[in-house]
């Protein structure tokens, strides 16, 4: 026999109790980690952005375009390395609850300035070969049952008309932050057929992504890029692609600052149901405990009982919990519609700290009772009545 | 030789709120490696303290308490425990064994505090039940036993790391007449065979008569 036996044994006393404590901790650690799943998700378009690479938009909103022709000025500023541009194309594919990004996008420096999005070079050059070629993510690609060759048709709505894309390339996402749900057609064929309509979007492009040689100047050259359409017909905003993100996701930005706050709230709940269920444990031993100090046992033989008996729970609990996030996160994933989250997945931060806190609450919870049958006498003990 | 215990001028009060009350008085005693001694007395006479004063889990208020030439009262309390688990079997009115361990793990217990290794532990705690004539209830579980072989896991559990001194609190109290006596039989060979000196608590004169002397508290003095 151990001293590991009896803390064991004294987890088993309270079947009934053990098992609710333990069942609370984890469905609170599941809980934990699906919230931060969820707020990562959301800060994954932030954290994917690169420091490197500025949005130039217009100056009044997103949804105005901006002059073609801003292109080469653009490129010309001193820092500014390779500049690319794209299009909202939106359009609706087979109905509409399929939602992913539908961009028309500047095939000759797109995949430059975003080198996450890594394209076998030989489909890259079928796809610059072929005007009404596209490329799709891997996981629409999956998704659709997508092959090279198979045919896209997209129901145009900012774009009238029926569409079709011909799957000359599939790209597989770099980072984990990459989002793996893309659609990109050549922004050229866009371009022809608003000549062919005489449509007033000939000319046209939807925003700028420039890159830029040293993070650093971010804000130098944001400001130099905007002076030089100052005071025209439509002057533009820039800002670093993260500053953008935050500003296209703030309007969610509230709710998922309560999510935030409240994941870190449910292991305050945890402490509080374990250092529960402890205290009443320790408070009904405390004849025991007194038993074991007048053996020899000393004060921190009964803090090693409490703590290890705290622990187990915890742990067992934890590890409960961890387990069930994975097919949970799996099958949130499957409930939400398509593409609400391009980037869904527990981050192994989120691992490290669930398992962390985990440990820290069973250590936390056993404080109290511990503290006292450590420092309660052995002759105040022994005449105890529970 | 010097008497193998040897209290001096003890007293002993408790504090509640702000009053001092005195449950030990000025008692000074000694007892004889080897003796056998009936410590007896009304109820609240102070007994169970002078018997716990002894035993290293309680402090005097005033006085020492000398056992096998250490003094008590000069030791800290991480010294006090060590010495209770190497000198002291304790035996309690109401045995104190462990629910959740069987007769052989309680009697194991204190040998967790030695440098035995598991299986010396082992062999140490069914040697111990044996003597007391359990050892065909080793893995029983304390509910499973009656009073009286409680009280027996206990004992083993009090000898089983050979200590100084035995001290028992009313030992027979909580048992019917047929058990009792098998305790008290036990407690006297343990007496005459290996020379174990005890310390035995009691207001039953049947169970004083077993000791070889017998002394008596009234109102924390000793008469
Ligand atoms: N921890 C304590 N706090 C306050 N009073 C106590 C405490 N322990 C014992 N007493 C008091 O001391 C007196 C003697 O107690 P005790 O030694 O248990 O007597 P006995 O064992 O002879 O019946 C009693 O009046 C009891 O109430
Ligand atoms: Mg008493």
């Amino acid at each position: 026999m151990e001293l590991l036996k009896l803390i064991w044994r004294n987890t088993l006393r309270h079947k009934l109790r053990s098992l609710l404590t333990a069942v609370g901790i984890a469905v609170a650690v599941l809980a934990f980690m699906l919230l931060r799943t969820v707020v990562t998700a959301w800060n994954a378009g932030v954290e994917a952005s690169a420091a490197n690479r500025l949005i130039t938009r217009h100056a009044v909103s997103f949804v105005f375009p901006l002059p073609y022709a801003y292109r080469d000025r653009i490129a010309r500023v001193p820092g500014v390395e390779r500049v690319t541009f794209a299009v909202w194309f939106s359009g609706v594919y087979i109905d509409k609850n399929q939602f992913f990004a539908r961009l028309a996008v500047d095939s000759n420096s797109f995949f430059d300035v975003y080198p996450e999005f890594l394209v076998p070079p030989d489909q890259l050059a079928a796809f610059k070969r072929e005007r009404n070629a596209c490329i799709i993510g891997s996981e629409i690609a999956q998704r659709y049952n997508l092959k090279i060759g198979d045919v896209m048709p997209l129901e145009g709505d900012i774009f009238p008309g029926r569409w079709e894309f011909v799957v000359r390339g599939i790209y597989r996402p770099r980072d984990k932050t990459t989002d793996p749900t893309s659609m990109l057609f050549h922004w050229q064929y866009l371009e022809e057929q608003a000549r062919k309509e005489k449509s007033s979007r000939e000319g046209q492009v939807g925003w700028y992504v420039s890159r830029i040689t040293n993070p650093d100047e971010a804000g130098a050259l944001s400001a130099s890029i905007d002076a030089l359409f100052a005071n025209s017909r439509a002057e533009t905003k820039t800002e670093t692609e993260r500053a953008f993100q935050q500003s296209f996701l703030s309007s969610m930005g509230s709710v998922m600052t309560a999510m935030d706050v409240m994941s870190f709230v449910i292991i305050g709940i945890i402490l509080l149901v374990l250092a529960n269920t402890m205290i009443m444990a320790a408070r009904e031993r405390t004849h025991e405990y007194a038993v074991l100090k007048t053996l020899g046992f000393t004060a921190r033989h009964i803090f090693v009982l409490i703590t290890g008996e705290s622990l187990i729970l915890s742990v067992i609990g934890s590890a409960i919990g961890l387990t069930v996030a994975f097919p949970a996160v799996e099958g949130f994933q499957n409930a939400l519609p398509k593409g609400w989250f391009p980037i869904f997945y527990i981050e192994p931060r989120t691992i490290v700290f669930g398992t962390i806190a985990g440990v820290a609450v069973g250590l936390i919870a056993a404080l109290i009772p511990a503290r006292r049958a450590m420092s309660i006498r052995i002759v105040e003990g022994l005449r105890y009545i529970g | 030789m010097p008497p193998l215990i040897e209290i001096r001028n003890v007293s002993k009060s408790y504090r509640r709120e702000k009053l001092e009350i005195p449950v030990l008085r000025n008692i000074s005693l000694e007892i004889g490696a080897g003796d056998f001694v009936a410590l007896m007395g009304p109820s609240g006479s102070g007994k169970t303290t002078l018997l716990n004063l002894i035993a290293g889990i309680d402090r005097p208020s005033a006085g020492s308490v000398v056992v096998a030439g250490t003094d008590l009262t000069e030791l800290s309390e991480g010294e006090l425990a060590e010495w209770r688990a190497r000198h002291v079997g304790f035996i309690f009115q109401f045995y104190n064994l462990i629910p959740v361990l069987t007769a052989v793990e309680n009697v194991e217990l204190p040998l967790l505090l030695s440098g035995l290794d598991k299986p010396e532990r082992r062999e140490h705690a069914e040697a111990a039940l044996a003597i007391v004539g359990l050892g065909d209830r080793m893995d029983h579980y304390p509910r499973q036993l009656s009073g009286g072989q409680e009280q027996r896991v206990a004992i083993a559990r009090a000898i089983v790391t050979d200590p100084t001194i035995l001290v028992a609190d009313e030992p027979t109290g909580d048992l019917d007449k047929n058990s009792a006596e098998e305790v008290l039989g036990l407690m006297d060979r343990l007496n005459r065979e290996i020379a174990k000196t005890i310390l035995m608590v009691t207001h039953d004169p049947h169970a004083a008569e077993r000791a070889r002397s017998i002394r008596r508290l009234d109102k924390g003095e000793l008469v």
